[in-house]
């Protein structure tokens, strides 16, 4: 699916946190396989992304606010507020920019993402 | 030396404003090389600000008021000769007699003689404790004598008899003020305008007196005792101040043959030139086209002109003046332009007049009712300048007269709210990427109907958002315009605005967002906009920690870090300094951290410290050295109370007359940490020098001998804003309730995001609504407003210090939920001793 920081990994389900390290409608940032995640929680649902925003250059992804717009879960990214969706990372604010989306599950309570 | 010496002379008489602008202009354009300039004035001092001559009473001194530099004729090679009148000019022979009894010859002569005060000729007019108003000397005369007084009365209820009736005040008199014609300020004033500026000014305390004519002045020894009107009423006085108009010192010029008006005054041309044409006269004195004008812009434009065709150069030539102005009397906002009587052929009027929020408005339009030719405001003169500005553009007004009339907040209620409506399309909105209000319309036209589309169809509001509330205001205005329902919600998640969800709030007991969502929302869960407003509401109704767990996810970043988020990522801390009061040890924990962590520091614009580039996993060690020192939060982060911002007042200033330190500490102490629809500003200035700039904040006091002035909704920022005055000379118990009234009705009434300054605009009513409330409690919720500030007040608690103490809250400052490592992303370099961030350009 992908190879991240030129090293070549197998990729696998790999525990991150429990859901409960995850404030509700809020999220956290991980270091998946030397890559910066931003992990939300929003009710049982769980999504990761990139943590790093393209619009300021900074990996802050994960301190965004969640909400929707009209019906789409979305973060907003907490420098310039650009808002992204969190189900394919689409930039709601300009077409030409997406951030990478990571499968995510709970097994148990344990959140793991596929990296 | 020699050339200098055979340099012809040019002397100007009077050494006033407009005098010395004209020796300065003859200095630039190198007529101070070519002529021997000798100016010859008859105050014992060199010309000095006389528009700011009543500041003398609020204590700033003559050298203050000074506006050329003692040793500045020295450096120029000009002469002054002070307290020497000029008693004769002889044309035949090119000279002037002195007082001193010596003669001047002259190549050239300016007349800049100014004006003196009109003094009727009532009986009893002469004598001890009768003044006039325009030198430092009269002022000196006034300030000694009012010792012994308790009221004085002002003569002329003009610009000037105003501006003389606050020095009376100001000098702890009782002042009253006798006006001849039916209202105040005849001049500048329709009566409709000068009579409701009478009433607002009688709400002061002052006296007003209008249709009134002094027929004497009784008096005993000491002074006068009363005045006895025409009508046979009179009133008690201990002094009298004579302000009833100015009249040319034209006498120069009137002995020696001088052309002068019907009326007095020397006549001039386009140059300034005299009927002689080795003379000029300029300033007050002179007379173009029939009319003499009594400010010192004008002036200055005489003197430029006067200078200009001395030095044989074209250009400039008066070519008349705008007597448009805007003021502040007593407090009470006055501004009159353009043709503002009437008097042009056909004028039509227009007028407004609300008694209850004491605000009148009127505008004068051409008969055609196509222009706007004119204008009275009082009370509140917030569109002052746009309607300068559509008088001056020649704009077509068909049709829009009527909404000119009404002031803004009215029926163009929340349609403009940034004020974007009256701007020309030309106008910059957002100053980031350069965007103008055409640009931003010609979107909103092409389908752009909500700020996030507007946002990427124009960039603008993608850099600072400073201008979002602009935009914002904008694309409400347009939308109506063209026939859309305007949907005033909070967002797509709220048809309420921020009150009803703070009334909700209090009134439902909600404290949490799911419970907001579920009652008062129109689906969806929530977003950037509306759960900050929510977490702002609630912090301000309940005042729970704002990392409780059910308000963590509403918190925008900085509070949820509690620190303010850099471009890089880190964040910057700021400790409170309260007041701006620091000890050495203080200074010393400040730097002992900064330099442990390599933090940037600065100091900021608030009186106090900032340090920069910390990661979140470093902010609880920082704070954990910090609080042990005694340190609190300094909230830099929240819309929430920032800063008391302090001048050092009388414990060490000369000029100080109260402890503005001290009363800082105590503000600062009470109010930290509120959160607010917005971010708050407060200050305390020592003395009316206003070293603290309290004019500038949300909430201003100013020390008085009598204790403090109160100053509410002034703005620096964007659209830097003056405070209005609400009360004066307050106690310290008093003036702690008018500002616990103030802020509790702010943070209840206020839309999202909106400082004071733009709220006080949007109040219907404005200031003397504000003051009904604050002061008189007329909505009688003045208890509630206060319990409300009380209990904030009581639940405050350093929220840093209860993060520290909770393992929770620690807990959501790790940098990765999984692993100790640390954001490698910033990158440094070392600038100045510090360190600061990487440019995106020097990123490799
Ligand atoms: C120390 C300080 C107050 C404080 O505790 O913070 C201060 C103290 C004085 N100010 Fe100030 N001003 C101080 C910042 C300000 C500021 C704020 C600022 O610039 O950041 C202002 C408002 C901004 C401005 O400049 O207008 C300010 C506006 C004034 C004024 C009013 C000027 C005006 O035209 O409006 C005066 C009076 C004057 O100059 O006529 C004044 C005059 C004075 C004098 C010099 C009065 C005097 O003639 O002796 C005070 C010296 C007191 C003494 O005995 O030594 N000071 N003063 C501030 C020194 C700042 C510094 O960097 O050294
Ligand atoms: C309290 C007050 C408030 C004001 N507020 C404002 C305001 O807000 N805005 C505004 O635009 N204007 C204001 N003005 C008006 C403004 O001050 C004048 O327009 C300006 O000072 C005129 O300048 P001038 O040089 O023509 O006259 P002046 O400043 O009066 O100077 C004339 C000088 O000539 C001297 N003189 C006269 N005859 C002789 C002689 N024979 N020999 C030697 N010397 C002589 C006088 O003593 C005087 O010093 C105010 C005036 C006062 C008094
Ligand atoms: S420091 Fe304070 S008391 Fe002193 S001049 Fe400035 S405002 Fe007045
Ligand atoms: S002014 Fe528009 S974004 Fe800064």
């Amino acid at each position: 699916m992908s190879i991240n920081n030129g090293t070549a990994r197998c990729e696998q389900w790999q525990y991150v946190c429990a859901i409960q390290a995850i404030p509700e409608s809020a999220g956290v940032a991980a270091l998946v396989a030397g890559t910066q995640l931003a992990i939300f929680r929003v009710g049982e649902r769980v999504y990761a992304l990139d943590n790093y925003d393209p619009f300021s250059g900074a990996n802050v992804i994960s301190r965004g606010i969640v909400g929707d717009r009209a019906g789409t879960p979305k973060v907003a990214s907490p420098v310039y507020k650009q808002s992204f969706s969190l189900e394919n990372g689409a930039c709601l604010d300009d077409e030409a920019v997406q951030l990478r989306v990571w499968a995510v599950r709970t097994v148990n309570g344990a959140v793991e993402v596929f990296a | 030396m020699k050339a200098a010496a055979s340099r012809p002379n040019l002397v100007v008489v009077g050494s006033g404003m407009v005098g010395q602008a004209f020796v300065e202009e003859c200095v630039e354009n190198g007529l101070s090389a070519v002529y021997r300039i000798i100016v010859v004035g008859e105050e014992p001092r060199a010309a000095y600000d006389r528009v700011h001559l009543s500041e003398y009473i609020g204590e700033r001194s003559a050298e203050e008021l000074a506006i050329v530099a003692p040793d500045w004729y020295a450096q120029h090679d000009i002469e002054l000769r002070t307290d020497v009148r000029v008693d004769a000019i002889d044309r035949s022979l090119a000279k002037l007699t002195l007082s001193d009894e010596t003669c001047l010859e002259y190549a050239r002569l300016i007349l800049a003689t100014g004006s003196y005060p009109f003094v009727p000729p009532i009986d009893g007019k002469d004598g001890p404790g009768r003044f006039v108003y325009r030198t430092l000397e009269d002022l000196d005369a006034m300030r000694a004598f009012a010792g012994s007084c308790e009221r004085g009365v002002v003569i002329g209820g003009g610009l000037l008899g105003l501006e003389a009736a606050n020095a009376l005040r100001n000098l702890g008199l009782k002042a009253d003020v006798v006006e001849f014609a039916p209202h105040l300020m005849a001049t500048q004033l329709d009566p409709g305008g000068g009579q409701m500026l009478g009433e607002l000014i009688a709400e002061l305390g002052v006296g007003i007196y209008t249709s009134k004519a002094t027929e004497r002045i009784e008096s005993d020894d000491d002074g006068p005792t009363r005045l006895v009107f025409a009508d046979g009423e009179s009133l008690a006085t201990d002094m009298v101040v004579f302000s009833a108009g100015i009249r040319p010192r034209d006498e120069l010029a009137r002995d020696c043959g001088l052309e002068l008006g019907e009326r007095g005054g020397i006549v001039i041309d386009d140059a300034c030139m005299t009927n002689d044409p080795l003379i000029y006269a300029i300033g007050e004195v002179a007379l173009w086209q029939g009319r003499i004008f009594g400010l010192v812009g004008p002036g200055y434009a005489m003197a430029a002109a006067a200078a200009a065709h001395l030095a044989a150069e074209p250009e400039p030539r008066f070519a008349g003046a705008d007597m448009s102005t805007e003021l502040k009397l007593l407090g009470v906002d006055v501004a009159s332009f353009g043709d503002a009587h009437a008097r042009t052929e056909g004028a039509r009027i227009l007028c407004y007049r609300d008694e209850v929020a004491r605000v009148y408005r009127r505008v004068v339009v051409s008969g055609d009712g196509s222009r706007l030719i004119g204008g009275t405001l009082v009370g509140d003169t917030h569109d002052y300048r746009p309607l300068l500005m559509k008088m001056r553009s020649q704009i077509d007004i068909t049709n829009a007269s009527a909404a000119l009339a009404l002031p803004a907040g009215l029926d163009r209620a929340g349609t403009d709210e940034g004020g974007v409506g009256d701007l020309p399309a030309t106008a910059q909105v957002c100053s980031c990427n350069n965007v103008d209000k055409a640009a931003l319309v010609a979107a909103i036209d092409g389908g752009a109907h909500d700020v996030a589309s507007i946002k990427s169809a124009t960039r603008a509001g993608t850099g600072c958002g400073g201008c979002a509330p602009m935009i914002g205001g904008l694309l409400s205005a347009r939308l109506q315009e063209l026939g859309h329902e305007v949907d005033q919600g909070l967002c797509e998640h709220f048809e309420l605005n921020r009150q009803q969800l703070e009334d909700a709030i209090r009134a439902g007991e909600i404290r949490d967002f799911p419970t907001l969502l579920e009652r008062c929302g129109r689906g969806g869960s929530g977003c950037e906009i509306c759960k900050p407003v929510a977490a702002s509401i609630f912090a301000s109704t309940w005042n729970d920690h704002v990392l409780d767990p059910a308000l963590v996810g509403l918190q925008d970043t900085n509070d949820r870090f509690l620190a303010n988020l850099q471009k890089d990522g880190t964040y910057s801390v700021i400790p409170r300094v309260p007041a701006g009061e620091i000890t050495p040890q203080q200074l010393m924990t400040i730097a002992r951290v900064a330099e442990e962590y390599d933090l940037y520091t600065k100091i900021t614009g608030g009186q106090r410290i900032d340090m920069f580039g910390a990661r979140v996993d470093q902010l609880p060690d920082i704070w954990r050295a910090l609080t042990d020192a005694g340190f609190e939060s300094g909230h830099a982060y929240g819309k929430a109370v920032r800063t008391v911002k302090s001048c050092v007042g009388s414990t060490w200033c000369r000029f100080g007359v109260q402890d503005s330190v001290g009363l800082a500490v105590r503000i600062e102490e009470r109010y930290k940490g509120i959160r607010a629809p917005h971010k708050l500003k407060l200050a305390v200035s020592g003395c009316t020098r206003e070293c603290a700039e309290a004019q500038g904040k949300d909430v201003g006091i100013i020390a008085t001998e009598n204790g403090y002035n109160l100053y509410v909704c002034g703005n620096g920022g964007m659209r830097p804003r003056h405070a209005d005055l609400l009360a004066v000379d307050l106690d310290e118990a008093t003036l702690i309730r008018y500002v616990d009234r103030f802020l509790a009705f702010y943070i209840r009434t206020a839309d999202r995001l909106q400082r004071t300054s733009v709220w006080l605009e949007n109040l219907e009513g404005g200031l003397d609504y504000l003051r009904k409330v604050v002061v008189d409690d007329y909505l009688g919720i003045a208890d509630e407003l206060e319990a409300h500030l009380q209990s904030l007040v009581g639940s405050y608690r350093c929220e840093w210090k209860q993060t520290l103490e909770d393992p929770d809250k620690l807990a959501l400052f790790r940098t990765f939920v999984n692993d100790d490592a640390t954001d490698p992303a910033p990158l440094y370099v070392r600038e100045r001793g510090q360190r600061r961030p990487l440019f995106e350009a020097e990123k490799v």
